[in-house]
Formats: C-alpha cells, structure tokens, sequence
C-alpha cells in the first residue's frame, strides 16, 4: 500500500514552467504602443486561468471582471461600466481568500487609477486615443532614437565607419555611448522573446573600437546666426554638434579645465577612458564648434550678457553639487562628496587612500564609481554602505558585480546615523542604525524601517558621500528663468517660457540623469533653436544599407562582455570591460531580428534617414 | 542579372528583383492579395510564403528580393497549406456572401478562394460586429468593416499618393482594424473624396453611397423629367465592367443605355466642359489683368476632390480658385434654367443625374453653394462609373443589344477641347487654346500647348510651360495626385515658383483614374491609357475649340450674353467660401 511517495513533476509542467519563464521575460519585454486597456484585460483573463475555483470573488468574480473589461474596450453602452469595475475589483481584493485573486483585482484598480485617461477613451470612443503603433523597439527606446537595426547591419557587414556615421546622425558620442550607455535599448529589444536582448551596446562599443577616421559631415551654409551653450558635457556638445552643422556659429562655456562635463570628471577612466571621449569631442569640435574652458556663467560672464550678446543660449549644466546627509559629523575632516573625489581623480590629484578604510554612502552608479575609484586611489578596505537591499540600489548590476569582484564589501540595510570624529576633528568610524526590510509602496520599491537593533559602529578613516547631485541654478534664476526644486522650468521644446531666447536641457531641466537622456535633449534643442531661427534645417545620413537577411535566426545565447583580470587594483585606472572578439560580434549582429524589415516597421517605413 | 530556381525551373532575373515578380515574369503563379508594386510592400497577408533552401521558416515571396543560386519552391505541400491556411484566416473575419457583394466576380479574394478550393468551414468565423462596423451611411465613402481583409492598401495609397493620412490601423493588439487615423469620424478627416483607396482596394470594403435607388425612383416617376449627364472620362471605361473597350462602348452607345433606362434626356457634360472654358478662360484673362493673379495663380476648380484639398489643407489658397463651377455642375444650372425654358419644362420637376468617374461629385453636387434662387439643386444625384454599369446590369440591360443614342439637341454639340477635361493636363490645354484665341482673335497652333501633357512627365511632381500668346506670356502649371499638388502648392507659397494658371486634379492621371471608375483585380493602373484615348479623340473631332462649339454660341447669343455676364455670374460661378468641410 502506498503511503508516501516521491513526487517527480511531470513532464509536462517542466514544459509549462518553462513557458511561465518564457512569457514574464516576454511580458518585460512587450513593444512600446500596445494597449494599456487590453493588456489589463489579458493579464486578468491570465490571472484567471491561475485561479483554483474555491473562492467565488477569484473563480466568478474575474470572470465578471474580463467581461466588463472587453465591454470597455469596444465603448461600452453601460455609462456606469468603469464604476462597476472598479466596485467589482474592489469586492475581489477585499474577499478574495489568496494571492490568486486579491493581486488580479488590485492590478485592475492600479490600472483604472494609472491610465484612466485610456479606460476613459476605450469607454467612450472604443478605442485609443493615442496611435496604438508599434516602432521598432529598440529606436523607440532610444531617447536619441538611434537606428539600432541599422548600425548593426553595418556592423555586421564589416562597415563600422558607416555604422558609427550612421551613429552620429542621432548622437554625436557613438564612442561614450559605447562604454558607458545605460542602453535603454535593450530593454524592449524583440530578441528577449526569443532568448536574450541584443548586446547592443557591447556592439556600438565594437564599431567605434574598430572604426578608421572619419571626415567630418558637410555643414549647411553658414546663417550667420550665433548660439551660446552653457555647459560643455553631452547634452551642451550634441546641441553645439547639430547646430554647427546646420550653419549656426556655435560656442560653448564650459567652467572646468576640459570639455566633457560628467563624462570627464564624473565617470571614472577605468570606465571610460579619456582618450574615448575626446575621441567623440574633437569630432564635434573639428565641426567649427568654438570652446571656452574655465570660465563660470554667472560669475564671469552674467547669463543676461549671453542672452544679448548671442541669438539664442541652450543652458545645458550639469549636477556638480553634491547633496548633503543631514547627519551629526558631517562637517568633519576627511567626510568628501563622490562629486568632489571623483572629480579630482579624474584630474589626477585624487587623494591617497593607501593603508586606509574608507566607507562609501549610497547605492547608485555614483556611489559604485566611487567605491571602485576608492580601492584604485589605494584603499585597504572599502565598504559601501545602503539603506535597502542589494536588489534595491539603483546602480546598475554590473557596477555592483564589478565592485564587489574588485574586493569591495557592500553593506546592505544600515542607514547612516552619524559619523564619529577623532580627536583630529576627522573621521573614525560611521554608526549606522541596522533596517529591516519593510511595505512595498506604489511603483515597486521597497521601503525600510528601523530594525529592533542597536547601532552599529563600522570604523574607518574616510566617509564618501554619495547620496545624490544636484544642480547650480542660482545664476539662472537671478536672471528671470525659473526653476522649482532647483532644475530649470522649461517646454517639451526646450524653450525656456518667457525667457526671450533661452533653451535648456540635459540635467539642468530633468535633475542627474544620463548620457543618453542628456544627448536626447541637445537634439531636441538644437532641431527647436534651428526652427526659432526661421530654419528648417535637415540633419541626414546617406548610406547604401546592406540587405536584410531573409528571416530571424534560430536561438543563440547573448554575448557578455567579459572584465579584465586585476592583479593589482592600486592605481590601476585602466579600461576593465574587454570589447568583443570578432567571432564573438559577428555573432551578435546575427542574432538581430531586424525590426525595421520585419513586423511592424517593413510597414511603417522602418528607417528614417534624416531629422 | 541573377540565377535562381523556381520550383525546379531556372530562371535568370535582374537583381533587386523580388521572389514574386521573379514567379510571375517566368509564368509560375504565386498567390498573393494585400502586395502592390511600390505601395504597399508589406507582406502583411502572407499568401505569397514560400519555400527557400536553406530557410527554417517560409519566406514572404513579396519583399523577398532574389539572391544569386536561390533555390525557391512554391508548389509543395507546406507552401500550398501556408497559402491556404492564412486565406482561411482572412476569410474568418470576412463576410464572404459573395453573392450579393459588389465585387462578386470582380475580386481576387473570391478568385483565390475558388483557385485554392478554400474549405470556409475549417475556422470559426469571427467577422466584426457592432462598435467596428459603424460607419455613417450617407457619406459618400463608405467603409464596411466586414469587407475589410486588413491588406492596408488603403492606408499606403492615402498617405503615399494622396499625402492625407485618412486611414490608419486603430486599436490594439486582437482589436487591431483599419479605421480612420486617430479615431477621427470620417466626416471629420479632411477626406478628400478622391476615392483611390476604392480602387485600390481588393474587396469591396470601400466603395461609394449607392445612389442608384434614389436614381431609379425619379426616372420611374411619370412626373419626373430626368435628364442624365456623362463626364467626358466616361467614354475610355464604363464599358469595361461588360468587357467592352472604348471603340465599342462608345458614348453614345451609353446614352442608348441609358435612354433605354427611362432617361428623359442625355446630354453629354461635355458641353459642360466647353462652357466652363468659356467662363474660366475669361475669368483667368480678367484676372491676370487685374493683377489678381501677381502672387498666386488662379487655380482650376473642376476637381471636387482638389477643392476639398485645398479648403483643408491650404485655407490661404482658397481665393486663387477659379469661381467658375465644375462642367456637371454648371450644365446641371444650365438644365435648369435655359434648357428647361427652351423645352417648357417647370424646372422644378427636372432632375439632373450626372453619371461620373468621382465619388467626391457626390458631395459636391450637395453643397450647399451649388443649387439656384430658388434653392433647386444644379445637379440632383451623382453615379459614379460604377454605379451606372450596375444599375445597367440590375435592369438587365446589356449594352451589346442597344443602339447608339445621339445626345439632345440644344446641348448636344462638345468640342474635343472638352473630351479631354478627362485626363490631366486637359483643362489646361482647353483652357489655353480658348484664352489664346481671346486675347489674339486667333484659334492657336494645337501642338502649342503639348508639353504639359501627362507623358511629358519625366517623374517630376508638375509640369510647368511657359507660352507667349500675342503680347501676353502666360505661366501655367500642371498635376495631379495630391502628394504632388501639396509639393506643387507648397512650392508656390514659399515663392519658389511662380505661375499665372495651375490646373489641379486630385486622381493622379486625372478624371480617367478617377476614384469612381471601373475596378479591376490586375492592379494595372489605367489611368493614362484611358487618358489617351481621350487626346485621340480630340484629335479627331471637327470642332477642337470650345469657344467654336455652335451649341454654346447659340447658349451666349441667346441667353447669357457673354462670359462672366450677370447671369452667366449668377448661373455658372460659385462661392468657395460658402460651405466649411465639417458642414
């Protein structure tokens, strides 16, 4: 007689749960433009299938649910039908017995709260307002919009100076975007359904690595007219890059020793190599773009002055503050900010750690720059300290593989709670109070709260602070732009209302962000400073496209970029993400699906050659 | 050129040649439905999928262009059921009652599921049913959802020919239709009523308001005068739809058709034509003198669907239209006044049925600005080409069996200046070669005017002539197609180009590919080959000027003095501001 026995899955939930794998990466990676309404509909008519058929909320209750919802997506003919739902929804979550159901109606009541806009429209007109329209993903979730598919076709036909001039119809920094872009890209990239994302990324880093030179694009005829930019990092450079070549004379401001902004002074070279990024500068100087290093807006020259002397001025300035911790000790000796540290290594004149324990604050990309910059400056132990979790901080999680593989420790959910200062009036060690892992808050992020612990001494001799920058807006404000909360007011054309002929952009309007975003901007402004000129100047690239393969391939793992090995990390600044292999890139612009020449963009047009 | 095989046949193809053209240039039949050389290269309904060496899946025969050593098979058992399988798909979300469908013998979606021996059983039909299907019935386009295949062909032609973005795919994901872009209600889409998307769509998702009922009653009504008119573009298509070419299906043989219908009268909107020249041509004379035309040029105003255009699109430019009403419009006001008189007619119990190659003369024959004093419509009813074949056919009237029919006496003669109104370029040449003779008191030389003539093309978006008449030069400017009129319109706001006179018309090649003629499932644009027989015509007619028509001599001497008289004024112009496109 069989008592217990030993339960082997079957067969075919192996298969199943490899579906559910499957369909999340899938779901994550759903095109940009697909119905908020419908995709509502489907997860619940999913949620449905999950349920085990006990509880009437969750068994008939989300059946009710789907129904009222297909009733929304045609325009319904009950007025009352998004009350309903949302009274529907409401019984579920408050009596369904499990997960199962109350999640599935909590969702729709997150939906109803989230795109009311769109149930509105679907009930009323049934159907969406907005173009329901599916890009291609990656160019969509480009800010810059950068013809992905078609850089890689270059790539993969051995043309990388074309892929790179390709590159620079969009973004003038196709060599930093190639080390350090966050690659929003990748996130909806079609190959996810299939396997993985295309390393795209790792692939613009292998056209830029492998490019000849590369003669400057002809410019239009000079218009005579002038364009002050304030601020010389990526979003101040693209802007000064596209209306240079529109014809517009251009010169940039910029308060440091050296172009490049965040880029320069903030990332460290071990990431991105100085020689890399002057690389994508001097191209957009050898445009006839005109520079001024060391000189302060504002204090050298007054912004009302710019707005005179030139016809337009794009105030492009990035987050150089630091933001303070607000705890007892801060003040003390040998308490630096991130800003401040990796500012000076990347001068050269970074302090010495050698024999030192130093402790980091933070959890984003800064803090990790400058953990991993603490152990090259000679550290013997680096600790970065965080109030969440490692899957909360907001670095990326290669910086955070990266630190700890180089030796750093990461201390998870202490917060800061003062810093204890020796009899030299400088740092001994930081006493963090331990957190305990608490409520989920809208959005998904996780919350913390004090744990029921003491406080935790971690001695050490430097504390780097690296909690978040912020913006020097003061001289902008006192000449009549507005800010709120310290960034720069302005219209989705970059024009700063009311201000006469000002634009801004980058950092200065969006708070810290990232290359990307900063690249996005200036193109924005340069295309909107063109237009407020009376022009209708065209930025192109024509290149002779290679065919299309005939179909997709079949199922190939993504390439990885793989970390230099560091025998010893004191004073080593250099490059640690090796590029790819030629065998190994060859692969990858196979793995394309090449979105412009199948689906939804062989319709739409697919490649646009100018902007 | 590049080797390949097609189902086991070598076949030797320039490069860039697709697999399809490929199939079709050596006589091996590929099924396919939503493709359209340049337009519409989407592989969207992939009928066309084949086989290819090499290849894990099929391979869209369509967009594929031929590679060196291809090895192409599309009569195999897995290609045979792609095709197949997905006509079975379109087929469950469309009405296939073929029976009493328009299209019924005249659809390659019904060809196709006859060649392939659809089984229409093997899906669940899931045809589009209330909110998709909605569509206000007395808009001249209409759209019916159930009809629709989703080739997007309508979509390409709209934005690609005609520039205007009427159409678009709405909603999302399983709910994905075509419907009009941005949700808009039809009413509100600037539709130009050009009516390409009609005959460039495969099944009859598209066509114009039947108006043959509203037709039939008034010729069935013993106290109804009807009065049919014929476009001039008429006479190079309507017999098409009963396999007849121009030679056979003659004009009059037309009004022998239509006499036979019921019809109290025919005449031939031709005469129409020649009045209009007499009107326009003076009117443009008046206004180049008087300075009217020193920054923009007057504009012809025939083309309803480039009226509706340019109120849309180009408000500023409404002013440079010619006043004078379009010919059917205009022979529809002298119907009822003149012809009506002479006949001793109460012009109240007149209708004028205008039998046209246009769906946009529909709204135009119910503006509101288009009726006289005494608030009598000019034109009572409009037929498009097709329309009329139709209610030939539904009478079992079969044109082989009927005798040529001359047109009414009183308006009967036309000039060949008129017959060629039908094709782009037409108005212009007429326009001239009556203007020339005002202004010298001599007819022109007719080679004069030639270069504007649609094979003078050479792929440029208008062609333009210069021509010195006595002490006058003249600049005149010719198109047609609304993406080559936006190029042309805008060209002429940022004072790239200047001229004194630009004939617009909104079907590209003109009223003989206009958006209401005869359809076909050969995707063969017949435009200018219909286009042609016009000017052949003309050259063969007696009379070539229309300002020598006897008939439209008599109409001045007898009754409206002269071009632009108050009443010719009153009769033959119109207001162009007195209607808005969301009336």
């Amino acid at each position: 007689m069989e008592r217990l026995k030993f339960e082997k899955p079957r067969e075919g939930q192996k298969v199943l749960e490899g579906m559910y794998k499957d369909m999340s990466i899938r779901i994550l990676s759903s095109p940009l433009g697909t119905c908020p309404v419908d995709m509502t509909l489907n997860f619940v008519r999913v949620c449905h299938a999950q349920s085990c058929g006990k509880c009437v909320p969750c068994h008939v209750g989300l059946g009710q649910l789907v129904k009222m919802l297909q009733e929304v997506m045609h325009g319904a003919k009950n007025p009352n039908i998004l009350t309903r739902i949302r009274k529907t929804a409401t019984v579920i979550r408050d009596t369904a017995d499990c997960a199962i159901g109350y999640q599935a109606a909590d969702m729709v009541l997150r939906g109803l709260e989230g795109f009311r806009d769109d149930f509105e429209e679907h009930f009323r007109h049934g159907g969406c307002l907005y173009r329901s329209r599916q890009g291609i993903p990656c160019k969509e979730s480009c800010p810059a919009h950068v013809d992905v598919p078609g850089y890689i076709a270059l790539i993969g036909a051995g043309r990388y100076e074309d892929a790179v001039k390709l590159i620079r119809k969009d973004n003038p920094f196709p060599s930093v975007c190639g080390y350090v872009c966050e690659h929003p890209c990748e996130t909806h990239c079609r190959r996810a359904m299939v396997d993985a994302p295309i390393n795209i990324c790792g692939l613009k880093r292998y056209a830029v690595d492998h490019s000849g030179d590369i003669p400057v694009p002809d410019k239009e005829e000079p218009t005579g007219k002038r364009v002050a930019v304030v601020g010389g990092g990526p979003g101040g450079l693209t802007a000064a890059y596209y209306l240079s070549l529109m014809g517009h004379s251009v010169k940039v401001f910029e308060q440091m020793d050296k172009l490049g902004g965040m880029l320069r002074y903030g990332i460290p070279d071990y990431r991105l190599p100085q020689d890399v990024l002057d690389n994508d500068i001097n191209y957009i100087l050898a445009t006839g773009v005109e520079a001024q290093c060391n000189v302060n807006v504002g204090r050298d020259i007054l912004v009302d002055d710019l707005k005179e002397e030139y016809d337009a001025v794009y105030v492009s300035i990035g987050a150089h503050d630091h933001r303070d911790l607000g705890i007892p000790g801060e003040k003390g000796n040998r308490v630096i900010s991130a800003v401040k540290m990796l500012r000076e290594a990347g001068e050269g004149s970074g302090p010495d750690f050698t024999g030192k324990r130093v402790v980091v604050i933070g959890g984003g990309n800064v803090a990790m720059d400058a953990t991993r910059t603490s152990l090259r400056l000679g550290a013997d132990n680096v600790t970065a300290v965080y109030r969440r979790r490692i899957e909360d901080m907001t670095a990326r999680a290669e910086e955070i593989e990266a630190a700890q593989a180089e030796g750093a420790n990461i201390m998870t959910l202490m917060a800061p709670d003062h810093i204890e200062l020796g009899e030299d009036g400088g740092v001994s060690a930081l006493w963090v109070q331990p957190q305990i892992i608490s409520n989920v808050v809208s959005g998904g992020r996780t919350n913390v709260r004090k744990a029921k612990a003491d406080l935790e001494r971690i001695s050490c001799d430097y504390v780097i602070i690296a909690i978040g920058q912020s913006i020097n807006s003061k001289p902008f404000e006192e000449s009549g732009i507005r800010t709120e909360r310290g960034v720069i007011q302005t219209e989705l054309s970059s024009f700063v209302p009311g201000s006469g002929n000002v634009f801004a952009g980058g950092d200065a309007v969006s708070g810290p962000a990232t290359v990307i975003l900063a690249v996005a901007a200036g193109k924005v402004a340069a295309d909107n400073i063109d237009n407020f000129f009376g022009y209708d100047h065209k930025i192109s690239c024509t290149i002779d496209m290679p065919n299309p393969p005939m179909s997709n391939g079949s199922p190939c793992g993504r390439v990885t970029l793989r970390q230099r090995e560091i025998p010893e990390i004191k004073g080593d600044f250099s490059l640690v993400t090796q590029g790819m292999s030629p065998e190994e890139a060859g692969q990858e612009c196979g793995r394309c699906l090449c979105c412009g020449r199948f689906g939804y963009g062989l319709f739409s047009g697919g490649r646009t050659m100018e902007w | 050129m590049v080797n390949l095989t097609i189902n086991r046949k070598p076949i030797s193809v320039p490069e860039g040649t697709t697999i399809l053209e490929a199939a079709e240039q050596n006589g091996i039949k590929i099924p396919h439905l939503c493709w359209l050389k340049e337009l519409n290269e989407i592989g969207a309904c992939r009928l066309c999928s084949v086989e290819v060496e090499g290849e894990e899946k099929l391979i869209p025969s369509c967009v594929t262009p031929v590679r060196e050593g291809m090895v192409v098979t599309a009569d195999n058992g897995r290609v045979r059921m792609a095709a197949r399988n997905n006509l079975a798909f379109i087929m469950s979300r469309h009405d296939g009652r073929c029976s009493s469908c328009s299209r019924s013998t005249n659809c390659r979606l019904q060809d196709l599921c006859n060649t392939l021996s659809l089984d229409l059983t093997e899906y669940y039909p899931n045809i589009p049913s209330g909110r998709m299907i909605e569509w206000p019935q007395d808009f001249p386009l209409i759209r019916d959802n159930t009809r629709c295949i989703q080739c997007m062909r309508c979509i390409q032609i709209c934005k690609k020919v005609q520039g205007m973005d009427v159409w678009g795919l709405i909603g999302s994901g399983s709910w994905t239709s075509v419907g009009v872009e941005g949700m808009r209600k039809i009413e509100q889409a600037d539709c130009t009523l050009c009516g390409q998307c009609i005959t460039h769509c495969p099944t009859a998702a598209l066509h114009e308001r039947n108006d043959i009922a509203k037709v039939k009653d008034v010729v069935e009504d013993p106290d109804i005068v009807t009065v049919a008119q014929i476009a001039p573009a008429i006479r190079t298509a309507w017999g098409e739809r009963f396999g007849l070419g121009p030679e056979e299906a003659t004009i009059n043989k037309l009004a022998g058709c239509l006499h036979t219908l019921g019809f109290d009268y025919i005449i031939d909107t031709s005469f129409g034509a020649d009045l209009t020249i007499m009107e326009e041509a003076t009117e443009f004379l008046e206004r180049k003198k008087r300075g009217d035309l020193d920054q923009y040029p007057m504009f012809t105003s025939c083309c309803p669907g480039w009226v509706r255009f340019v109120k849309s699109r180009y408000p500023q430019l409404v002013g440079q239209l010619s006043t004078a009403k379009s010919p059917h419009i205009m022979l529809g006001a002298v119907i009822k006044s003149y012809f009506a008189e002479k006949k001793g007619i109460d012009p109240a119990k007149v209708r004028v049925v205008s039998i046209m190659p246009c769906v946009a003369k529909k709204a135009e024959a119910d503006l509101p600005t288009q009726r006289n004093e005494n608030g009598l419509k000019d034109v009572d009813y409009v037929l498009t080409t097709r329309e009329t074949a139709r209610m030939l056919g539904e009478n079992n009237i079969d044109p082989r069996n009927i005798e040529d029919y001359p047109f009414d006496s009183l308006l009967g003669d036309y000039t060949g200046a008129a017959v060629i109104f039908g094709t782009t370029g037409g108005v212009m040449e007429a326009a001239l070669r009556s203007a020339a003779y005002f202004i010298t008191g001599e007819n022109p030389d007719l080679d004069m005017f030639q270069e504007i003539r649609s094979d003078k093309s050479e792929g440029k978006a208008w062609r333009e002539l210069t021509a010195t008449i006595g002490d006058t030069t003249v600049s005149i400017a010719v198109t047609s197609g609304l993406v080559n009129t936006n190029t042309l319109c805008r060209a002429i706001l940022r004072g790239e180009v200047k001229y004194d006179f630009v004939e617009i018309m909104a079907c590209p090649g003109g009223c003989s590919g206009g958006g209401g003629q005869p359809l076909h499932t050969d995707d063969v644009e017949r435009s200018l080959t219909r286009g042609s027989v016009l000017l052949k015509m003309d050259e063969n007619m007696p009379l070539r000027y229309s300002h020598e028509n006897p008939d439209i001599m008599k109409l001045y001497s007898e009754y409206l003095d002269k071009p632009l008289s108050e009443r010719a004024h009153k009769l033959l112009h119109t207001d162009h501001f007195g209607w808005s496109m969301d009336d």
